[in-house]
C-alpha cells in the first residue's frame, strides 16, 4: 500500500516559538494513526498544517504524492472533525451533512442518497429533520463525523473529538469510532492527549513532545519498548528513577536504591520500570531478574487497578501493581516482601 | 424572601417614576390633544389625522422619509457589517479595543457638533473640495453640501455605531471553527458569509436595523442642517407644527402617526424577513 500522507522534515515557527520541529511522518492508506502528546506539544498545529489552515515554515506535506503547499483548505482531499465539532446550529442534521455535497454541485437526488446512507452508517437514520441543539453529545459527535465522511476524504483528521463527552460515552465512542474506521477504510489521523484513546484505537501512534515526534510505533511497541525517556514517562504508568552512578554491574539511584545488572552498555541518566512489571515473591529459580526487598507503605485500592507504594532498600518509593487474587489479597501495610523485575523490563535512557 | 420583595419594589420606584412622568404622561397628554381641533373648542375630532392623508405634502414627505430611512438602514448594514467583522474576527482584541474607542468618540461630542464637522468637510470651500482642487483632480468644487448625499452621510455617521455594536455582539459568539469547518467542506468565502456568518449574526442585524431605522426616521438635525431644499424630513413637519404655526394638536397627531407608522414598518420588515422580535432579544 502506498503512503497517502507524507510529511517530510516539516517545521513550523511562530515568531521565536517552534511548534513543529523537523517532523517526519508517513501514513499508509487505510491506517488509523494517532498523534499523542501533552497539551501545547504542537499536535493541533500539525493537524492544521495538514488541513491547510496553517502553512509549514519548512519542509513539505504530500497528500497522495502531491505537494500541498499553497493548496487552500477547501481544495485539499482532507476533512476535519473539530474539537468543538463546529456543527452549524442554524441548519438541521440533514442540512449539516449535505453542506459539503452542495458545494460539490451534486444534484439533489445524489445528495439525498449520500446523506441518508451516511446517516444510516453512523446510526442516525430518522434524525434528518432534528435541530442540532436537540441532539445529545454522542449524536452531535456522529453528525460531525458524518458531515466530514460524506465528502469521501482521502484522510479524515480528528481533533480530540471525544474530549467533550463524559467518560462512559467516551469509552463507548472509542470502540464505535474504531469499528467505523475499519468498515469504511478511510485513513484517520486522530489528535489526542488521552493515551488510552490513542492506544485502543490506533494502528500506530506518534508521540509528540515540544513539536518533535519522539516515537512513531504500534501501541504495543510504544508500551513495551519506549525509545525515549519522554515516551516511557508519558505512555502508560511508570516509575522513574534518577541515576547517580554505576558500580560494578549495580546501578545506584539518587535516593540510594541499588539494582543489579540492568543497562550494561552505558551509564543511564534515568531508568523506568512499570508498576505492572514487578513480580511479587518471584520463585528462586527464575533467571535474568533483579530481586529486591520491599516494605509496603500504603495500599491504594482501586479494584483491578489497585497499586501499592513500597519502600525499597528503605529509601526509594516505588509504585507496584497489586493483583486482586487470593495469593496477595492478605498483604497489608508494613509487610516486607520480595519483589523482582526482569532485566528486559528495566528501561534505561540518557537524557 | 420578604426582604427581597421589599427591595424589589423599592428599586422599582425610580423606574416607574421615570416611565410614568417622562414617557407615559406626556404621551397620554399628546394623545388627547392630537384629537382636539385647532380652534380650541373642547371636543374631539379626527380632523388632525385626516389632514395628513388629505394634504399631499404631508404623506408624501412621510413616504419620502420612510424610504430614505430604509435606504440609510440598508447602507448602515452594508458599511457596518465589514467593520464589525473586522473588529471581532480579523484583528487582535487589543487593537479592536482601541479602534472601538475611536468609533465611540463622535458619540461623546454630540450630534450637532459632528454635523457641523461635516459642513466644514463637505462645503464648496470645505476641506474635501479644497484638497481635490489643490491636487488638481478637479477645477470647480463638487456640490456635496445641502444635498441628499450630505444628508445621508450625516444620518449614516450618527447611526452607524448602533448597527456595529449589536452585530459585534453576535459575531463574538460565533465559533471560529464553524468558519473553518465550512471552508474545510469546500465553501467559498461568499458561501461562508451567506450561509454561516450572516445567519448567525441575524439577531444582531435585526436589532441594529431597528435602532438605526428608528434613530434615522426620528432624526431632526442631519436632514435639517445637511439636507437640501428637497430633503424634506417628516420630523421637520412636526417641528413646524409645534414651533412655526403653533398648532400643537396637529403636531401631536403627526407625532403619533410617526410612531405608529414607523412601528408598523418594523413589524412588516420583521414579518417579511421571517424574523421574530423574541429572537432579537436573546
Amino acid at each position: 500500500m502506498s503512503n497517502i500522507l507524507e510529511i517530510k522534515d516539516m517545521s513550523k515557527f511562530f515568531d521565536d516559538f517552534t511548534a513543529a520541529d523537523s517532523v517526519n511522518l508517513s501514513v499508509k492508506e487505510g491506517e488509523f494513526v494517532s498523534i499523542l502528546g501533552p497539551s501545547g506539544c504542537g499536535k493541533t498545529t500539525l493537524l492544521r498544517i495538514v488541513a491547510g489552515f496553517l502553512e509549514e515554515s519548512r519542509g513539505e506535506v504530500l497528500i497522495k504524492g502531491k505537494n500541498m503547499k499553497s493548496v487552500s483548505p477547501e481544495n485539499r482531499p482532507v476533512n476535519i472533525v473539530f474539537q468543538s465539532l463546529a456543527l452549524f446550529p442554524m441548519m438541521n442534521v440533514y442540512e449539516n451533512v449535505a453542506f459539503g455535497l452542495k458545494r460539490k454541485k451534486l444534484n439533489k437526488q445524489e445528495i439525498e442518497k449520500e446523506v441518508l446512507s451516511m446517516l444510516e452508517r453512523v446510526g442516525l437514520q430518522g434524525f434528518e429533520k432534528k435541530k442540532i441543539n436537540e441532539l445529545s453529545g454522542g449524536q452531535k459527535q456522529r453528525v460531525a463525523i458524518a458531515r466530514s465522511l460524506v465528502m469521501k476524504p482521502s484522510i479524515l483528521l480528528l481533533d480530540e473529538p471525544l474530549s467533550a463527552l463524559d467518560r462512559k460515552l467516551r469509552e463507548h465512542m472509542k470502540v464505535e469510532l474504531k469499528e467505523l474506521q475499519r468498515e469504511i477504510g478511510t485513513t484517520f489521523i486522530y489528535i489526542t492527549h488521552d493515551q488510552s484513546e490513542a492506544l485502543v484505537m490506533s494502528d500506530r501512534v506518534a508521540v509528540m513532545n515540544k513539536g518533535f515526534l519522539e516515537q512513531v510505533d504500534t501501541p504495543q511497541n510504544l508500551y513495551r519498548n519506549p525509545k525515549t525517556a519522554f515516551v516511557a514517562g508519558f505512555v502508560g504508568e511508570n516509575n522513574r528513577f534518577e541515576i547517580v552512578r554505576k558500580e560494578d554491574k549495580e546501578i545506584i539511584t539518587k535516593s540510594g536504591m541499588r539494582i543489579s545488572r540492568p543497562c550494561l552498555e552505558f551509564t543511564p541518566d534515568v531508568m523506568y520500570i512499570r508498576p505492572e512489571a514487578f513480580m511479587l515473591e518471584p520463585s528462586k529459580d527464575m533467571e535474568d531478574i533483579a530481586v529486591m526487598e520491599a516494605e509496603i507503605k500504603t495500599i491504594l485500592f482501586d479494584g483491578a487497578n489497585t497499586k501499592m507504594s513500597v519502600l525499597v532498600d528503605s529509601r526509594e518509593e516505588v509504585l507496584i501493581a497489586l493483583q486482586q487474587n487470593a495469593k496477595f489479597q492478605t498483604l497489608k501495610e508494613g509487610d516486607v516482601i520480595k519483589i523482582g523485575v526482569a532485566y528486559d523490563n528495566i528501561k534505561c535512557y540518557k537524557e | 424572601m420578604q426582604d427581597n420583595k421589599k427591595a424589589f419594589y423599592f428599586l422599582l420606584i425610580p423606574v416607574l417614576l421615570w416611565l410614568v412622568m417622562l414617557i407615559i404622561l406626556p404621551h397620554v397628554d399628546l394623545f388627547f390633544s392630537s384629537f382636539k381641533p385647532n380652534s380650541g373648542e373642547d371636543t374631539y375630532t379626527l380632523e388632525n389625522y385626516l389632514i395628513f392623508f388629505q394634504d399631499k405634502i404631508y404623506w408624501s414627505t412621510f413616504l419620502y422619509t420612510t424610504a430614505y430611512a430604509i435606504g440609510v438602514t440598508l447602507l448602515a448594514f452594508i458599511v457596518s457589517f465589514p467593520v464589525a467583522f473586522y473588529l471581532v474576527k480579523v484583528i487582535s482584541p487589543k487593537h479592536a479595543a482601541f479602534l472601538m474607542l475611536m468609533l465611540l468618540i463622535p458619540l461623546w461630542i454630540g450630534e450637532l457638533v459632528t454635523i457641523y464637522g461635516w459642513v466644514i468637510l463637505l462645503g464648496d470651500k470645505g476641506a474635501i473640495n479644497e484638497s481635490l482642487i489643490f491636487l488638481g483632480i478637479i477645477d470647480t468644487p463638487i456640490t456635496m453640501l445641502y444635498t441628499n448625499f450630505s444628508m445621508i452621510i450625516g444620518l449614516l455617521y450618527m447611526s452607524m455605531l448602533f448597527m456595529i455594536i449589536p452585530i459585534m455582539t453576535t459575531l463574538e459568539s460565533l465559533d471560529d471553527a464553524q468558519i473553518e469547518a465550512a471552508s474545510d467542506l469546500g465553501a467559498s468565502k461568499f458561501t461562508i458569509f451567506k450561509s454561516i456568518v450572516i445567519p448567525h449574526s441575524m439577531p444582531g442585524i435585526i436589532n441594529g436595523s431597528i435602532i438605526v431605522f428608528m434613530l434615522v426616521i426620528g432624526d431632526y438635525l442631519a436632514p435639517n442642517i445637511l439636507g437640501g431644499k428637497s430633503s424634506l424630513w417628516f420630523t421637520e413637519q412636526i417641528y413646524n407644527q409645534f414651533l412655526s404655526t403653533f398648532n400643537w394638536n396637529q403636531g401631536a397627531a403627526f407625532g403619533f402617526l410617526l410612531l405608529i407608522i414607523s412601528s408598523a414598518t418594523i413589524w412588516a420588515a420583521l414579518r417579511l424577513s421571517g424574523q421574530k422580535l423574541e429572537k432579537v432579544e436573546n
